[in-house]
């Protein structure tokens, strides 16, 4: 562990190996948090189903320090968004994201996730959970397997890696704006687009007069 | 053959003579049963309840005929003693459908009837909480008629021309003015909407402040919702739940956080398209819900299904119920409070099971593995460096039996369980049967009904098996019958493993991509690990369904779930919604 955390330029007396070794902030910081990436006990669909098989015993995600769901969005670092996000769930899945604290991630788990998936014509579904939260990483499979999840949670992994102190935007002066919540109108409702809703909707009905 | 048996009987020449007026033969090619008139529908239900004992109302369910400017809701009732069942039939008028309600006769249909109010819009006389079920209150219009477009509608009937033959890619974002799945009535303001509040439900359920502890304290009662996100509802299900302290005086199931318009894209794919859609109903058990989907198409086309294809089928639908049981019980410990390790445990089996499912059909939960007349491919050589028979009789001969009396031992006498689920959630006989339950949870009330017995499908009539019940009705006795099935499972596989013919036919007939569909209607329905799942498909002759419905169990076992909790503690209600068993994926569709 400590050697693939110490930078090689510079070196450290063998006698001291031991217990010093030399990094940068940045590296320590990220280790750390890609270590023990919690996340939210969050099913929604199918892709629950193999997201427990990737916590289970076979392909056991704590080899990853991930094992420890949270059944609350406030202790969580991670959403796995596994499954059809349908428009009367979507209002509670925004919510749960806002009360996540930073920094946190998001992983479209499948191709209804992802972008709606053999439903995305239905009338209820939302195509993609990334029309209203950022994604980090998208998984494909209907569902996936828990290797390729295995392999998605890598994947975050890496990115946490990229990271680093100086830009990231959780430690910025500026407030972070949570994401409007959809509303459940006669269709959904995406607060930041209500003026263009009503722009549309007149232009549809003066189409349909003329 | 079974595939061509009829499920429902001909027409009992008493019931058309006792209302001369109100009932008469369904004469439409291909359809069965009889059309009844709305006004006599609750003699004739009642009728048929108590003078002919089918008093079992399987399935409720509507469909729409434009052309004659009808919506038909259609009713399936069975006898639990067994045989085939009966099809009776109510028409309304499109532009204001009203029906009279048979929540009264039987309290089953209460969640299915708002759903075809939800859907299509029929109002249903006397029913005592007619409400929209799947979507939310306030959304526009009724999806499920013919002449209702969802936002991303490119032709009524699949192939698009768009995709096919050409192979083009389209997005549907770019043909919608929103660039998205939506779509607002003409001259729509948001800024003038008020969203909805729930105030039907919470009203419905007014909490009254009263004397709840014996009249020695004043208390007041709280409205509490677990849920839709609650690790404990095994998936995206709401309770709305009244307290007295820690009692539950009254819960209110919602549902539709899942609804992912299965019907509708049912009825714009072709009969083909629809397999892979029905893996992802019950997404625990796919191979059940292909068979029962390959069963109501069959019993239209009439096609026999090959000798080994048939042991094939048996065999995968045994295994399913098997790893479907063990989820059930693995998680119903999780419920009771007992975090993980029991569940690690009974899913430990289901991998292999799993890993047979992926060498022979190509995925681990979807299988997509039957095909009208069959299924479609065979076994493969080798699975896991083995050969497959041997792996399949060491999983049937040794370890499944194993893992079974390993959750048995570990299980059944322990202390904790003992005292935490028997004598909750008590379901007597005649109100499980009333309340259409099906499944372990009619079973363990002590109703000896299985589908496999009581209506033979397939080749379950070569099998030597039980049909296990328990009498008491409560969680104890849904958590044994689950044993009890799955030990009964691992012995059909035997037999099917001992039996199987070696080669042969797979598949009937050469595989069809688009197959034609003869005119009629069909319920195919199997026992499924949750209960009945059954399929009503109605074809007009071409190759897409015209009403494509699914009576899934979890959605019905559901109605009496409020019934069943009444007077018990919170923590127990989380338990009795383990013991029934649900899988969201099939109750909002």
């Amino acid at each position: 562990m400590i050697d693939e955390l110490s930078n090689p330029d510079i070196p450290v007396p063998d006698e001291l190996k031991a217990s010093v070794t030399i990094t940068t902030l940045d590296k320590i910081y990220n280790w750390s948090r890609r270590s023990s990436i919690w996340p939210m006990v969050f099913g929604l669909a199918c892709c629950a189903i193999e997201m427990i098989c990737t916590a289970a015993s076979r392909f056991d995600i704590s080899r990853f320090g991930m094992e420890v769901f949270r059944a609350t969005p406030r202790q969580s670092d991670l959403m796995i968004v596994s499954g059809t996000v349908t428009k009367k769930m979507v209002p509670q899945i925004v919510r749960l994201y806002n009360q996540m604290p930073e920094p946190r991630y998001v992983i479209a788990m499948g191709a209804c996730a992802s972008g709606g998936g053999p439903f995305k014509e239905g009338y209820n579904v939302v195509a993609g959970i990334d029309k209203y939260v950022p994604v980090d990483v998208y998984v494909p499979g209907c569902p996936p397997t828990p290797q390729a999840l295995l392999h998605g949670l890598i994947k975050l992994q890496e990115k946490i890696d990229s990271q680093s102190l100086r830009d990231v935007r959780w430690y910025k002066s500026e407030t972070n704006e949570p994401v409007p919540v959809p509303v459940l109108g006669p269709d959904l409702m995406d607060p930041r687009q209500y003026q263009l809703i009503k722009q549309r909707a007149l232009q549809a009905a003066a189409q349909a007069e003329a | 053959m079974s595939a061509t048996a009829p499920t429902v009987a001909a027409v009992p020449a008493n019931l058309a003579e006792h209302f001369p007026a109100g009932v008469v033969a369904d004469t439409r090619k291909g359809y069965e049963g009889y059309v009844v008139g709305a006004a006599q529908l609750l003699q004739v239900a009642g009728a048929i309840r108590d003078k002919l004992g089918y008093n079992y109302l399987s399935s409720v369910t509507g469909v729409d005929y434009p052309e004659s400017n009808q919506i038909e809701v259609v009713y399936h009732a069975f006898k639990t003693s067994g045989g085939p069942g009966l099809n009776f039939k109510v028409q309304a008028d499109r532009n204001d459908p009203v029906v009279p309600s048979l929540v009264g006769l039987y309290p089953g249909a209460e969640f299915q009837e708002r759903e075809i109010f939800d859907m299509y819009g029929v109002r249903f006389d006397g029913h005592p909480d007619l409400r929209r079920i799947l979507m939310w209150d306030g959304f526009a219009g009724y999806p499920l008629r013919k002449d209702w477009k969802e936002p991303f509608f490119e032709e009524d009937l699949k192939p698009f021309a768009s995709r096919w033959p050409g192979g083009d890619v389209r997005r549907s974002e770019e043909s919608d003015p929103f660039g998205a799945n939506v779509q607002y009535p003409p001259e729509f303001d948001p800024y003038e909407w008020t969203p909805e509040t729930e105030t039907a439900i919470y009203k419905l359920i007014q909490p009254k402040a009263g004397n709840g502890n014996g009249g020695h304290l004043k208390t007041d009662k709280l409205i509490v919702n677990i849920g839709p996100q609650h690790p404990s509802t095994h998936g995206v299900f709401r309770m709305v739940v009244v307290l007295d302290g820690e009692t539950v005086v009254d819960l209110k199931p919602v549902m539709g956080y899942l609804h992912r318009n299965h019907e509708k894209i049912g009825e714009r794919n072709t009969f083909l398209q629809n397999m892979p859609y029905t893996d992802r109903l019950d997404y625990l058990a796919s191979m059940s819900n292909n068979h029962a989907y390959a069963l109501s198409v069959e019993r239209l086309m009439g096609v026999k299904v090959p000798e080994r294809a048939e042991y094939l089928r048996v065999l995968m639908v045994e295994l399913t119920r098997i790893c479907s049981h063990m989820w059930a019980i693995g998680f119903l410990l999780n419920d009771l409070g007992a975090f993980q390790t029991p569940a690690l445990y009974a899913i430990k089996e289901r991998e292999l099971i799993l890993d047979f499912f992926e060498a022979t059909a190509g995925s681990r939960m979807m299988c997509n593995y039957m095909r009208f007349g069959g299924v479609s491919r065979d076994l493969p050589a080798a699975l896991r460096d083995e050969n497959t028979m041997d792996f399949l009789r060491d999983l049937v001969n040794n370890r499944l039996s194993y893992a079974i009396d390993e959750l048995d031992r570990f299980l059944t006498h322990s202390e904790i369980l003992r005292s935490r689920c028997i004598g909750v959630g008590v379901l007597p006989a005649e109100k499980a049967i009333a309340y259409s339950a099906a499944g372990p949870l009619l079973r363990a009330s002590g109703v000896d009904y299985d589908l496999r017995r009581a209506d033979p499908y397939s080749i379950y009539d070569r099998f030597d098996f039980n049909v296990c019940t328990r009498p008491n009705g409560d969680v104890y006795d849904r958590y044994l019958v689950r044993i009890d099935e799955m030990r009964e499972s691992v012995r059909i596989c035997q037999q099917v493993v001992a039996g199987m013919p070696t080669g042969g036919e797979i598949l009937a007939g050469k595989p069809q991509y688009n197959v034609r569909v003869p005119a009629g209607e069909s319920y195919g329905r199997v026992e499924n690990p949750k209960g009945e799942l059954g399929f009503y498909v109605v074809s007009t002759g071409k190759t897409n369904p015209w009403r494509y419905h699914v009576r899934a169990p979890s959605f019905v076992n559901l109605t009496l779930l409020g019934e069943v909790c009444k007077g018990h503690k919170i923590a127990d209600v989380v338990v009795i919604l383990g013991s029934i068993d649900i899988v969201l994926g099939e109750v909002d569709r």
